[in-house]
């Protein structure tokens, strides 16, 4: 669906992305992941013909984005950071706009827009005036006018920015009924969020791709361990017991919670959530809570990109 | 074309959805009125062709004038509210978009001018005014408001402004109207070439007298063309930055 081969944008003397190779396939749903100033949104904007790279080639569905952007435009629905919103039109008539433009027939448009404001539960909203709306809702008219043209291609720049916890959930939501339906490309600074939400993930760093591949394939070219919490119920010499079982444990530290609990801290080079949970149960323990610890992916990303920035 | 009918009459409908097409409107016929009242029926008894041959030399300028504040947002306000994405994410090249908003602001200005048409009329029913004299006149008027819009849209363009929009189109605007002046005083052949240029005097007096030339109707379409053309560019050339 889309070839990204050696592109590189530069503003004046700063170069926004450097070099950066990549394929996405039709239906997979990507997240561009990198801090401020990685050079997501700069690639997402040559994705959506918005700027024109200094040098190498993007292709969307074999179209070259420099050479046919009317083609490529055709195949696309793009969000940007901030919802590009007609505050003073009510949502359908917006939306109805929107499919006009996009070359949706004039038969089509009311169906379209009636579709649109399905998937983004927007119905009971589309009478009313834009600026009126919240900001969660405008990003939901956001992204129902990048999908009312029903594009192959759906490309959304920090959908979540800006929301709040109820709003993240409702987008998120969102973001998965898409899937499947369209290629997404999506980019976040927030890690957690990013991984819940894609197929595959690319790290940028200053322009640069320095990860990229599930978030498994990614912790694991950048060395990361496996950091369990186990909340347990029963005596302490069933769990060494247990541990004694499971290979691959680097680090382990047990610890008194209440009266009749233990917190289990395990560290491993591999993935030994089943065969631990198998050996404790099987031991005759209580097993209340087995979590992987989330925020090691925020250590993953800092490590990723702090070596590669080391390197440079 | 749909889509930019589309753009057009989005542009259009949304003059009427802001304060700012009603301002607009409400200055520019108050002031074209009153001017009528003043200067146009005053100062002793004319000529109905006179007085209508007056009528359209004020409405020319008040025209120009406004037309300076009717395309101040077309680009710009976009770029502000940063909805330029909608539009150049969609299959509209960037001479449709330029189009499209020309089209709308230009249909606005229609309207108002429209609205000033009981002024000659009066003259037309108390006097012996053709209705040839009038439709010559309008279409003056609409050409050098046309040519105007063109000179705002590309000053639209430039900038995410719309007072530096402003700035730029009288910037424009203001020297392609003294021409006539430099014409006057400046040697062969460069007294031709500025009179040519000028936008208002020797293109426009033929209209206000009731004569409709095609020298001037080419002239008119090329500076819309012109400034259509460069206020496009300026679009793409955002795509390179």
């Amino acid at each position: 669906m889309i070839e990204i081969k050696e592109l590189i944008k530069n503003y004046g003397e700063v170069r926004a992305v450097d070099r950066i190779s990549c394929q996405i396939a039709q239906g997979e749903c990507v997240g561009l992941l990198g801090l401020n100033g990685a050079g997501k949104t700069t690639l997402l904007r040559i994705l959506a013909c918005l700027l024109t790279p200094t040098s190498g080639t993007v292709t969307v569905d074999g179209h070259d984005v420099v050479r046919q952007p009317e083609q490529v435009r055709r195949l696309i629905g793009y969000l940007p950071e901030e919802p590009p919103l007609y505050l003073e039109m009510r949502v359908a008539d917006f939306l109805a706009f929107v499919a006009g433009i996009r070359g949706v027939p004039r038969m089509d448009t009311g169906g379209r827009v009636q579709q649109a404001l399905q998937r983004c539960q927007l119905e009971h909203m589309a009478g009313e005036r834009i600026e009126t709306l919240s900001y969660g809702y405008r990003k939901r008219v956001g992204i129902a006018q990048a999908i009312v043209h029903n594009p192959p291609l759906v490309i959304l720049d920090e959908p979540i920015a800006g929301l709040d916890p109820a709003q993240i959930v409702e987008m998120r939501e969102l973001i998965r009924a898409l899937r499947g339906e369209h290629t997404l490309v999506l980019s976040s600074h927030i890690l957690a969020e990013i991984s819940q939400t894609c197929d595959r993930l690319l790290v940028l760093q200053r322009g640069r791709l320095v990860g990229s591949g599930t978030e498994e394939e990614i912790a694991g070219s950048s060395g990361r361990e496996f950091r369990l919490e186990v909340l347990l119920r029963g005596q302490r010499a069933l769990v060494e017991q247990a541990l004694g079982q499971v290979e691959d444990i680097d680090e382990r530290q047990l610890e008194q919670r209440g009266p009749d609990e233990l917190l289990l801290r395990v560290v491993s080079s591999q993935d030994v959530r089943a065969q631990l949970a198998a050996q404790l149960v099987g031991a005759g323990l209580q097993l209340l809570e087995l979590r992987r610890q989330r925020d090691q992916l925020e250590e993953v990303f800092l490590k990723l990109t702090g070596s590669k920035e080391g390197a440079s | 074309m749909r889509e930019v009918g589309l753009l057009a009459r989005r542009e259009f409908v949304a003059f009427f959805r802001s304060a700012q097409g009603y301002v607009i409107a409400a200055l520019y016929l108050a002031m074209v009125g009153l001017d009528f009242n003043l200067r146009v029926l005053g100062g002793g008894a004319k000529f109905s062709s006179e007085v209508v041959s007056g009528f359209f030399f004020e409405l020319s300028g008040f025209t120009m004038f406004f037309s300076v504040f009717i395309s101040m947002g077309l680009i710009a306000r976009e770029r502000e509210t940063g909805t330029m994405p909608l539009l150049s994410t969609s299959p509209l090249s960037d001479a449709h978009i330029v189009m499209g908003k020309y089209l709308g602001a230009l249909l606005f200005l229609l309207l108002i001018t429209a609205a000033t048409i009981y002024m000659p009329m009066l003259i037309m029913v108390h006097g012996k005014v053709s209705a040839g004299h009038l439709l010559a006149g309008y279409l003056g008027v609409l050409l050098l408001g046309g040519a105007t819009l063109a000179v705002g849209t590309f000053g639209s363009a430039v900038t995410r402004s719309q007072i530096v929009a402003v700035f730029v189109s009288l910037g424009i605007g203001t020297p392609l109207v003294l021409f006539w002046l430099l014409g006057r005083y400046a040697d062969r052949p460069l007294n031709d070439v500025f009179s040519y240029l000028a936008i208002h005097n020797l293109h426009f007096s033929p209209f206000r007298s009731g004569k409709v030339h095609l020298r001037d109707i080419v002239y008119y379409f090329s500076v819309i063309g012109f400034f259509l053309f460069a206020a496009t560019r300026m679009l793409e050339s955002r795509r390179w930055r």
